[in-house]
Formats: C-alpha cells, structure tokens, sequence
C-alpha cells in the first residue's frame, strides 16, 4: 500500500508535456497545430507552439494527434447508477418524500464505479451528476446536482449543490396532480415560502409564522437558488413552458437553466437575452409527447444561431455520457459549427455550471483534464488515445475491455473463466 | 401466415416449398377471402411511380462485400437493372452522383414503429399484449398506426424496409411484419410483398418480471423455459392434427390463432426472432429449438453473443444487436461495443438493428461505432463489410434476401444514397429510392412524406426532414 500511495503521489507530481499535437484549446487561442500542452501536476500551465518543454518533463509525442479538453457531460446519474433495472445500484432518484429541493445526489456518487471507467476511457473527463425524477412519490423539485471528475478518487467534486433541478411541463404535471399549471405553482409556492423564511427566520423558528410548503432542507436550498448562488435547471421542453419559466426566472431574480428544451428554438431570441443556456439532447427530434411537437434535429444550430448558449445532454443520459460526441457530430451534420459543437461538450457545459474558470479549455491555470485522440473527436470512429484527468492518465481499460480481451478468442481449450485478464487490476483506484 | 394466392403472386420460391399448416387447413385465398381477390390482410402494396434513373459516378457499396468506385447503378421498372462501370445513359434520368456514396437501402430488423409510435401516448401504446405469456395469436401490423412520425424520419436516415415487432413483455408475443417504408392510409399498404412473417420470442427477464410480479407463472427463467415447451408440444400436437386430416377423412383440428402462428414457426414458414441477451439463455433456446425442431432465425439484442459467436455461426442464428447499448438491465450488464466485430469476424450472421425510433435513423453511425471499436483491437472492418450488415444480412434474417439487401440486378430498386462515406457522422442520407421510385429527397424537402400527425408541426421543416 505504501508503495503504491507512493506512485501515487508521484504521478500527481508529475510534470507532462504533449508535443506537436494539433490542439484545439476552446479558449481565446483557439486551435494551435504543432502545439504543445505544458502539465504540471494536476494543472495546465502552458499552451502553443513556441513552448519549452522544462527538463525532466515526460514527454507524450503528440504529433498526428488531436488534443482537446476533457469531455463534460453536463447532466445525468454517472457514478449514481450501476444497472438501469436494478434496484439498490441507483441513486439518482428518491421515492421518499423527505427531500425535494434538498435531495443531495453527492451522497450517493460513486467514484468507482464501473460507468465511470467506461466513460472516461471515451473521453469523458468530468460530469454534471443531477438527480432524476421518477416514481409516485418524486416531487417538482428532483433536488441538488454536483459537478464531478472521472478519476476515480473521492475527492472528484468541482462543485457541489450548484443547480437545483425542477420539472415543469409533461414531466411537471405528472408530478402535481397532472396539471402543469399546478407545477409552475407548487414551485413558486415553494421559492414564496422561502422567501418568507429568509425575511422572518426568527419568527419561524419562534412558531410566529404559517406553516410552509417544504421542508426546512429544501428552504435552505432554495435561499441559496434566490440568492443566485444555485442555479435552477427545468427540465422541460415546450415552448409555451419555457416562457413561463423565463417569467418565473424573472419574477424571483433566480439563475435559469433549460434542460430539454425540444422547442426551446422557437423561443431563442428570448433565451439569448436572458442568457439562459439550454442543454439539449442533439438526436431526438421525435414528437415523443405533446411537449416535443415542434421537435428537429437542427435545434442546436438554430440556438446557437440566435446567441444562445449550448450544452449537449439528456436527463437520463448516465450510460450513455460518451456519446455526447455522436451528438456534437450530428449537429454540425445541421449546420452548426464544428468548433461550436465541441464548445458545446467542454466549455458551454463547464460555463452551464459556473466552473468555466477551472475546466472546459486548454488555457493555464485550468484543470488538466485532456484527451489526445486518434483523429477528429466528434467522428464516431475516433478514440482517445490517452484521457488525463487532474494531470494523470487514466487507465484505458475497464470490465468492458477486460470482457472484449476475454471473448476476442474463444477457441480456447479453456473455458472463458480461467482466461486471466491481460490487466490484473480491473477497477483501478490510481490516485 | 399467407394466403396461398399471395405466396404464387408475389414470390414463386416460396410457392413451391410452401405446403404448411394454412395450406394444408385449407386457409388459403379461397377459403379465406371469401371470394376472389387477395387474402385478408395481404399485401396491398404498389410502388411509388418511378421512372429509370442512372445514377454516375458514384461509391457504391454494393451490399455484397464489394465496393466500387466511380460506378453506376441503374434503376429501371422499379428494379435494379445493372450496377457498373459507365452504364448507358440514352433511357434513363441521369444523377451526377459523384462524391456521393450508394448503398442498398437500409433494413431495420427490429422496430417498434407504429405498435409504440411517437407521441408515445397511453392511448398509443399498443407494442404489448401483456395480458398473457403466450399471445402468439397476435399480429403486430394489426396495432400499426401508419401515421407514426418516425416512418418519415426513419425514411430520412435511408431505411427502405423494416421488421416491426410486438414487444418482449411475453414468451411468445405474436406474429411480426415486415413493412416497405412507404407512406401507407392502410398497413396492408406497407407491407413487404411475399416477405415471410416473424414469431417474436423473448426470454430473460421481461416476461419473468411481468408475470412474476402478478404472481403467476413465468416467475423464473426455468419458468419461462416450462412454458415455451408446453407451447411448442400443444403446437405440434395441433399440427400433427392438420397435416394428417385429408380431404374427406378425419375432422382438421378448429382453427386456432395462437396454434396457427406456432404451428407455422415448426413448419419453418413463421421466422422465429428470439428477444434473449445472455449467451447461457440463448444456448438454452437453441436446446428447445432442437428439442421441437424448429430453427432460431435470429437472436435480438444479444448482448452477449459474442461469447458464443461460434456456436451462432454453426446454427447458422444470426445476432440481431445494437451497437453499444449496455447496463439499463441486468442481462445487459456485459454488453461491449466489439460485440459485432467478433461474431462477424467469427463468421456468424451479423445484423445491427435499432429497437429505438431515433436509432433507426442513424444505423449507420451504430455500425460505425462497432468499426472505431474493433479497430482498437485490430480488427479492421472495411465500409463494404459494415455495411451489410444493416443491408444484406438484416434481409437475410428477415427472409427478404431474395428481394432486397444488396445491389444485384434484379432486385428490388430499394437503394439509399448518401452525400459521403456512410459511417462519418458528418454523412446524411440525401436520396433513398424505394423499388427504384424516389421516396425521399433531401434537395427538395417539399416533395418528402409528412404523416398526418406532423402536419402543422417544425417537422414539416426541421432537420428530420
């Protein structure tokens, strides 16, 4: 153990230089070919092509690669869910009705995780985990979401309790009673009656004031949505409900979020001046129910067009993070730009959550957390070569390269299960 | 099953082999019908008006393994009439297709279109007849609303034909269709001339969960294997019973929906597709297949035929899969993206399908992400060969192999053509050609179906379309 705490530390201490790569750095320097990236523990220090690579630097030949930031998928249950069907391996929802607003997902989060592993090796560098409504007895408010790092370590929050998740709408309305409209009022039933708190805490903890809506856990959670300091994200996808929540927005002075958002296109103007970004799932363009009936597959581009700001992602997407990039390539498929799709898998996410000064670019000073890839990373052919997180390369295996290595040769004298692994150590905990 | 008109009608092998149950009852045209015309329920599909076209100068993957360059396919009368190099031009419309990528036109093996359409209502969902572990008397195509959206945008992602399925809640859960992707006011309208029905299976943990949670049986995995047998032995007692009444001696046995389509899968004239995931579950249907004789077409989803790729290869089963889908369920838990790579490499029938009203529309990109993963591993997977296997191989494990799936002469006119390589994300499908009518034109978004449920909407307009 000692030993291995050890190599550990001296990974973290590590200074890494990738070199001659082309490097598209998603911040003000835009792409650099023959570029080299400067790492010096888990921080970026240097970009371009002019710079000196320090003695005593392990040095990653980049040349034919392609190095970008780290991906970030910005919602979903990476680390809170193990097997979709299975109960007891998914944390990202509650049936209890002792939380709403104040449902701390980061409580559950695995770092370990098999997901995890399998995400990261795709590019995957850090992830918004949110908590997820489902089941008789979830509220509006599905509770606080996190930002996470994908290396493994407890240690992997980058922000905590940042966003508070509602659903309004469809998703809304089969939680109030099956009416959207009591949803718009249960929420802003709840942000009053915080309100109220804020203005008279000692009143209420004298007993002087009426009773309110929610708990003492979700008022303190929601002083901190009016406040600003937490974002309300709405999951919610028809037009005339993104209106109103732009209103509600409005009305409370809160930090808007639009999760969904099928029809958020028709709306972009308003949006963009009210600097609301939208995360949008990129592929469904189905009229899958009444909310979605204006549904298309250039809805990105149209956002993006209008001013407003973009980050690909779905609520439910947990298995699924690391095909944000098949989204980002669909979309310059309809006309947006490929430099605005891969703004929208790294910096527009990290912006989404307020942390765009630590992670979403290549600039010094950020998180090195990076991937050199094969060839173009939103191509679906395109692999990562290397995917580092906090300045350490992660391991490129996990159970699903560990089962592809067992089964790639089955005319084995052997059966499967004493085909030992090529790597012994399956679920690396490497820092 | 078909009426004995139809069969003669539309496909003249099968005419000759065909001596099952429905023949033999006397349930062909005739008998059925009541009268002249077609049977019930056949086929009433016409092909779109079309006109000979030369499409120049393209890549085309033919389908076959081969791929050509700067070639010509050429459709006439709805058929493919030849596929080469600098084809005569004098009778047909020629397309400047150089720089486009021509492929046969995509087939979706596994789709829940229609019997689960989009919006997906309460009132829409007619997928599953979850009132029975054994519904085999069942057919999908009699829950298909033609005016499901995804139609039309499956169409804008190059699928000229498709197999739409009853859903996975029972052991046996009906009679399966396979539909030319045409706008239809009737199923019937859609439906594949000639093309062979399907008996959809499911093992694993749907039917266990739905039943078992009623409190009856199937509640366990050796619960659903007692009452797949119990089916098949009342099925073949009732088909022993058919095939031994003749004219005159002896009374046929009265006419049973649920036996008939059973009766038919041991005929080997109803194609089974068996929902299974784990490898040990889908060697254990192969088991009750030998035990029954009847023969397992495909294995949908398997997630893990990849364990047992060369037992697939030697039942000649092939493994209808998504390309990455793994972890919603327990019997996904092992699903890897190489998982096609290894059974094709393995020789077994490999098919990539969608099971998904989005995926449907991007098959292709599915196979691509196989193609990125294998070559991590070494295996190299050429456009040429990944593309039959949302084309040549889904014909062949929906029995429409004779008719469509590749670009031989004399085949179906059913082709899509894309605007480059069809495995990068940056390709679209820009025209798809449907017994060789043209079906859907990115050029020229006013001529492409809207269903009625679209009208009025952004889809009219948007990128699906």
């Amino acid at each position: 153990m000692g030993i291995w705490l050890l190599a550990v530390c001296a990974a973290h201490a590590q200074t890494i230089a990738i070199t001659d790569a082309t490097v598209h750095t998603v911040g003000p320097a835009g792409t650099i070919e023959g570029a080299t990236v400067l790492v010096e523990g888990d921080r970026i220090v240097a970009v371009g092509a002019d710079v000196a690579v320090p003695a005593g630097a392990q040095v990653v030949d980049g040349s034919g690669k392609i190095v970008t930031p780290g991906l970030f998928s910005p919602v979903g249950a990476l680390g809170l869910s193990e097997v979709g069907a299975v109960t007891g391996t998914n944390d990202a929802i509650q049936q209890g009705v002792q939380f709403a607003a104040g449902f701390d997902v980061a409580h559950g989060f695995n770092p370990r995780s098999l997901v995890v592993a399998i995400s990261r090796m795709d590019g995957v560098t850090h992830a918004g985990i949110t908590p997820q409504s489902g089941g008789a007895s979830s509220q509006v408010f599905s509770g606080l979401g996190s930002v996470v790092d994908l290396g493994g370590a407890a240690d992997a929050f980058l922000t905590r309790g940042a966003v508070v998740v509602a659903n309004l709408g469809v998703r809304g309305s089969a939680l109030a009673g099956d009416s959207r409209a009591a949803a718009v009022q249960v929420l802003r039933a709840a942000l009053r009656d915080a309100l109220d708190y804020r203005d008279n805490k000692t009143a209420h903890e004298r007993g002087e004031r009426r009773a309110y809506s929610v708990s003492q856990t979700d008022l303190d959670t929601l002083l901190r949505v009016l406040d600003g300091s937490v974002a309300l994200m709405f999951n919610v996808n028809r037009a005339s409900d993104i209106e109103g929540v732009l209103e509600l927005a409005g009305d409370f002075s809160i930090r808007a979020i639009v999760l969904g958002g099928a029809e958020a296109w028709m709306v972009a103007d308003r949006l963009a001046a009210a600097q609301v970004p939208v995360i949008v799932d990129g592929i469904n363009n189905l009229p899958t129910n009444f909310d979605r009936l204006n549904a298309r597959l250039d809805s990105a581009s149209l956002l993006v067009a209008a001013g407003v700001r973009v980050a690909f992602g779905a609520a439910a997407q947990t298995h699924d993070a690391r095909l944000i990039t098949q989204s980002a390539g669909n979309a310059v498929a309809n006309g947006l730009s490929w430099h605005q799709a891969l703004q929208a898998i790294t910096l527009a996410p990290a912006a989404v959550w307020g942390i765009d000064d630590q992670v979403g670019s290549i600039e010094a000073g950020k998180m090195a957390n990076l991937v050199i890839w094969d060839d173009d990373p939103l191509e679906i052919t395109s692999y990562p070569e290397q995917t580092y997180i906090r300045g350490v390369p992660v391991p490129m295996h996990s159970r699903q390269t560990l089962l592809r290595d067992r089964y790639l040769q089955i005319d084995s004298a052997l059966p499967p299960a004493y085909r030992a692994p090529a790597n012994p150590d399956p679920v690396p905990r490497f820092r | 099953m078909f009426g004995v008109g139809q069969v003669v009608r539309t496909m003249r092998i099968r005419a000759v082999v065909v001596v099952g149950v429905a023949a033999l009852l006397g349930l062909g045209a005739c008998e059925q019908g009541k009268g002249d015309g077609p049977a019930p329920y056949s086929s009433t599909y016409a092909p779109l008006p079309s006109q000979s076209v030369l499409l120049q100068g393209a890549t085309v993957l033919t389908g076959s393994g081969e791929r050509l360059e700067g070639a010509d396919v050429a459709l006439s009368d709805g058929r493919i009439s030849a596929v080469g190099m600098e084809l005569d031009t004098r009778t047909a419309d020629v397309v400047d297709a150089q720089g486009l990528w021509i492929t046969p036109g995509v087939i979706d093996v596994h789709s829940h279109l229609g019997v689960y359409p989009a919006p997906s209502v309460a009132a829409h969902s007619d997928g599953n007849e979850a009132t029975d572990p054994n519904t085999a008397e069942v057919w999908a195509e009699h829950s298909v609303w033609t005016q499901d959206p995804g139609f039309a945008t499956a169409l804008a992602g190059g699928v000229t034909s498709l197999q739409v399925l009853p859903g996975s809640a029972n052991l046996f859960g009906g009679r399966s269709v396979t539909l030319k992707n045409v706008p239809g006011r009737s199923v019937m309208d859609m439906k594949f001339p000639g093309a062979p029905y399907g008996l959809k299976m499911a093992c694993g943990e749907n039917p266990k969960r739905v039943y078992g949670r009623r409190s009856r049986a199937p509640s366990t995995r050796m619960g659903n294997v007692a009452a797949y047998r119990a089916a098949w032995i009342e099925a073949d007692e009732y088909r022993r019973k058919a095939t031994g009444a003749k004219p005159g001696q002896g009374k046929p046995p009265k006419r049973n929906l649920q036996l008939e389509t059973l009766a038919g899968a041991l005929d080997g004239e109803i194609l089974v597709h068996n929902h299974c995931y784990r490898a040990d579950e889908m060697l254990v249907m192969l088991e009750i297949a030998k035990e029954f004789g009847y023969r397992i077409t495909a294995f949908h989803h398997a997630v893990e035929a990849y364990k047992i790729a060369d037992q697939l290869r030697e039942h000649g089963t092939c493994a209808a899969i998504w390309a990455d889908w793994y972890g919603f369920k327990m019997e996904a838990f092992d699903g890897i993206r190489e998982n096609a790579a290894i059974l094709d490499r393995a020789g077994a029938c490999t098919v990539i399908h969608s099971d998904s009203a989005t995926g449907i529309q991007r098959l292709n990109q599915e196979s691509a992400k196989v193609m990125g993963a294998a070559a991590r591993v070494g295996i190299e997977i050429p456009p040429e060969r990944a593309i039959t296997w949302i084309t040549a191989n889904a014909a062949k494990a929906l029995g429409i192999e004779a008719q469509t799936g590749t670009l031989e002469v004399g085949k179906m006119g059913d082709v899509t053509v894309w605007d480059g390589n069809p495995f990068s994300v940056y390709t679209k499908v820009v025209k798809v050609y449907i017994d060789g009518a043209l079906a859907y034109d990115r050029d020229d978004p006013g001529g492409n179906p809207v269903t009625d449920f679209s009208l009025g909407t952004a889809a009219r307009h948007g990128g699906a379309l």
